[in-house]
């Protein structure tokens, strides 16, 4: 792998990294974008290789805040079930429904989400 | 109710893991916070966890696809080990307002660009059935 390639995706992991730790989050938003226009990916070797670098940073970063006591492994049991479910939902859901469609749905529920936690 | 609804969104949360190949924590830390009585800082750290087999499922199915890069995701992954120290120490020190309206402002950066690829008049070519 040349050093410039390397550099980049260091440069990729640790922008998403930072996000994770710091929202939560895979870091997924910033990697796929990148990763498409930064190292010439498709889309799907894009959210398919995100997925996988997602895995090392989500375990990171749990190890890390379990570090601080913020992790609730009840709620995340909870949680996990129904959203692994859904990631084969996901799936089924990409072969029926028209990508568009999904989207707009996503980003309704965004917007609320938003609203929900600026208003005080 | 509440947790019906918490379940929901971690369904819908898998679910967007699986079409956008994100971890789905957009959906699962509002789930904590709002429906759960979480505080955000919880919120977040707990939602790591749940990302983790979400991702784990999600590449194992990408991966019969032929569809990851094993070497970059790994290495990717791995080198973002700064960044992610960075993030949580800097999340655990920001006051929970703070936090609250920097995931909302990172929520709506997500939903503008869902909402451009919703209204994209020709989708590229790629995007058929990813």
């Amino acid at each position: 792998m040349p050093a410039n390639r390397t550099i980049r995706l260091a440069v990729i992991g640790v922008l998403a990294g930072a996000f994770s730790g710091l929202f939560g989050v895979g870091g997924g938003t910033i990697m796929v974008p990148l990763l498409l226009v930064w190292l010439g990916y498709g889309e799907r070797e894009a959210t398919g290789t995100s997925l996988c670098a997602i895995v090392a940073i989500a375990t990171l970063a749990t190890v890390v805040q379990a570090f601080y006591g913020n992790v609730d492994v009840g709620d995340a049991a909870l949680l996990a079930v129904p959203a692994v479910i859904g990631v084969g939902l996901g799936v089924a859901l990409q072969q029926r429904l028209p990508e568009r469609a999904v989207s707009a749905l996503f980003a309704l529920m965004l917007v609320a989400i938003s609203v929900e936690l600026i208003v005080p | 109710m509440d947790v019906a609804l918490a379940i929901a969104f971690a369904l819908a949360g898998g679910a967007l893991g699986g079409l956008l190949g994100v971890g789905g924590g957009i959906l699962f830390v509002p789930a904590l916070a709002i429906f759960l009585g979480s505080t955000q800082l919880e919120a977040e750290a707990t939602s790591l966890l749940v990302i983790v087999p979400v991702a784990i499922v999600g590449t194992w199915r990408q991966r019969r696809l032929g569809n990851v890069r094993m070497a970059d995701g790994v290495t990717m992954g791995l080198l973002a080990l700064p960044g992610v120290v960075a993030g949580v120490a800097i999340a655990n020190v920001l006051p929970q307002r703070a936090l609250e309206l920097g995931f909302a402002a990172f929520a709506l950066f997500v939903a503008l660009q869902l909402g451009r690829r919703a209204l994209d008049p020709v989708p590229p070519a790629a995007d058929a059935g990813s």
